[in-house]
């Protein structure tokens, strides 16, 4: 049974992108068929971050406007094979997306793969209402600073009343990864510690990524950073992620790259 | 014209007259009435209370009413405790006298929507409150309220089991608890009541404010914050203080 996961945030650049692609390249070095859906129409970068960006011929608008067929906007990834890529369109707008064809092409998507992974695009409009609109679970994506932590507040309203899910009576599973955490700034007081944003926001961690420079370059590179520095402490972070989101119940810790430390326990476990 | 006071020794004084200016709902029937009157029973029965207590006006402009016509219009209000303040766009000749005053001049303002149909999740609540109206007028909310989340409860008191956000708003017409922290703007005693009181677990409200009366963040004594209080209304003035 396929599971339909929206990672989401409401304020931009906290890194629903990059976690996306890394989290989709995590789950799909584990044998299992990932496809990992870019919502951003008119602003696409799942692609580069993905290293597809030359591969691209159709997208999402044709596939949801029913001009192509969905195979043939599928991407497959050229280092694991089982994670696909369905890009978004550059010259159109949100407006493109209908509800039907989301509808249709996500039904479409959950017949052929176990995981869909959509990377909605910042803010609460349209674009984002629809990335979240059909999924099963949503991955909060937070940085440890107020509005991030608000904005993230104001989505998890949304989803709680906006999903079809919702809708239903029923609750969408929720999953707060906190991106760009940084253990030196969060200790001097320049940051908002893990305990707030976890007090705030109420739901369960799933992982906690430290800011780190092989994430920068992995996103440069067109490489999630689970494929091209696997060892690094962020990539094991998200790796860790990938296998509580498959259920696992692993203590949470917060990696770093210093062997020895890698064991700091945090106290608190992931629900 | 001079205003004669009895008594021929007390001196001849003016009298003041006063203007003020007051915000007023108006309601615009519109044909056939008897419609729009079942229309407006709907919408007061999902939100008992709601004209308690507010000053509305009549717009006559959609609707071409006699005297009489007029005279029951306003009766059929009075009997729904909708207490109808002035007329609009009305012939003041027409009027039988007992009628309330033609106005003129009216300014609008924003829309004063209350109680939109366009909320998010709490509106079913308050709906499903006002449906099982055998059941004491209370709301009982047992997930936190998130950040741009609005709820509207005119009809008695909200008990939120976790925490209202920063950027979240309550308001009811009775008092609000709060188990968690309170970090948005919670609004007690909406309707005119000033007995209402709001209780928290943790304040860092960004507005507190009973019947009108209001403090924001600024002006919360800073001692306070994080503690758990009570506020409520002294006369005019809206006190906060620790629990314990």
């Amino acid at each position: 049974m396929a599971k339909v996961v929206v990672v989401t945030s409401g304020k931009g650049g906290v890194g629903k992108t990059t976690s996306t692609a890394a989290l989709g390249a995590a789950l799909a070095q584990t044998g299992q068929s990932v496809v990992v859906v870019d919502f951003d129409v008119g602003l696409r970068n799942l692609d580069l971050v993905m290293g597809a960006e030359r591969r691209v011929v159709y997208d999402l608008i044709n596939v949801v406007q029913g001009t192509i067929k969905l195979s043939q906007a599928l991407i497959r990834d050229k280092r694991v094979e089982t994670l696909h890529l369905l890009p978004a369109s550059q010259t159109r707008d949100k407006d493109a997306l209908t509800e039907d064809g989301v509808a249709r092409v996500i039904a479409e998507l959950r017949e052929k793969f176990d995981w869909v992974l959509c990377d909605s695009p910042a803010g609460i409009e349209r674009g984002a209402t629809l990335a979240m609109r059909h999924a099963d679970a949503a991955i909060i994506v937070t940085n440890p600073e107020v509005s991030s932590v608000r904005d993230s507040d104001r989505i998890i309203g949304l989803l709680d009343s906006k999903t079809e899910k919702a809708e239903k009576g029923e609750r969408i599973d929720k999953h707060l990864l906190i991106a760009r955490y940084d253990a030196g700034r969060a200790a001097r007081g320049e940051m908002l510690n893990i305990e707030d944003v976890l007090e705030i926001l109420s739901i369960p961690l799933i992982g906690i990524i430290p800011e780190s420079q092989d994430v920068l370059r992995a996103s440069n590179l067109g490489s999630p950073v689970t494929i091209s520095s696997a060892q690094s402490a962020a990539a094991r972070a998200y790796q860790t992620a990938a296998r509580r989101l498959c259920g696992e119940e692993i203590e949470m810790t917060i990696p770093n790259d210093k062997k020895g430390l890698f064991n700091r326990l945090f106290g608190r476990r992931a629900a | 014209m001079r205003v004669v006071v009895s008594g021929a020794a007390r001196p001849q004084r003016s009298m003041r007259f006063r203007g003020r200016s007051y915000m007023a709902f108006v309601l615009t029937p519109e044909p056939p009435i008897a419609d729009w009157l079942s229309e407006l029973d709907d919408w007061i029965r999902s939100s008992t209370g709601y004209f308690v207590g507010r000053p509305v006006v009549l717009d006559l402009s959609s609707v071409t009413l006699s005297g009489q016509g007029i005279a029951h219009l306003v009766s059929e209000l009075s009997a729904r405790d909708v207490r109808v303040m002035g007329l609009e766009a009305a012939d003041a000749a027409a009027l039988a006298p007992g009628l309330p005053p033609v106005l003129k001049g009216g300014r609008p303002v924003s829309n004063v929507e209350a109680i939109a149909p366009t909320r998010e999740k709490p509106q079913s609540a308050t709906a499903q409150a006002a449906e099982k109206s055998h059941e004491p007028p209370s709301l009982m909310l047992d997930s936190p309220v998130r950040s741009g989340q609005s709820i509207f409860f005119p009809h008695g008191d909200v008990t939120v089991l976790g925490s209202i956000s920063s950027g979240a708003e309550v308001m009811a017409g009775g008092s609000i608890h709060v188990y968690g922290a309170l970090r948005g703007r919670a609004l007690a005693g909406t309707g005119g009541n000033s007995r209402a009181r709001i209780f928290c677990n943790r304040i860092e409200a960004e507005l507190l404010a009973i019947d009108g009366y209001y403090r924001t963040a600024d002006d919360v004594d800073a001692s306070l914050r994080g503690k758990r209080v009570q506020a409520w209304l002294d006369g005019d003035q809206l006190m906060i203080a620790a629990l314990d």
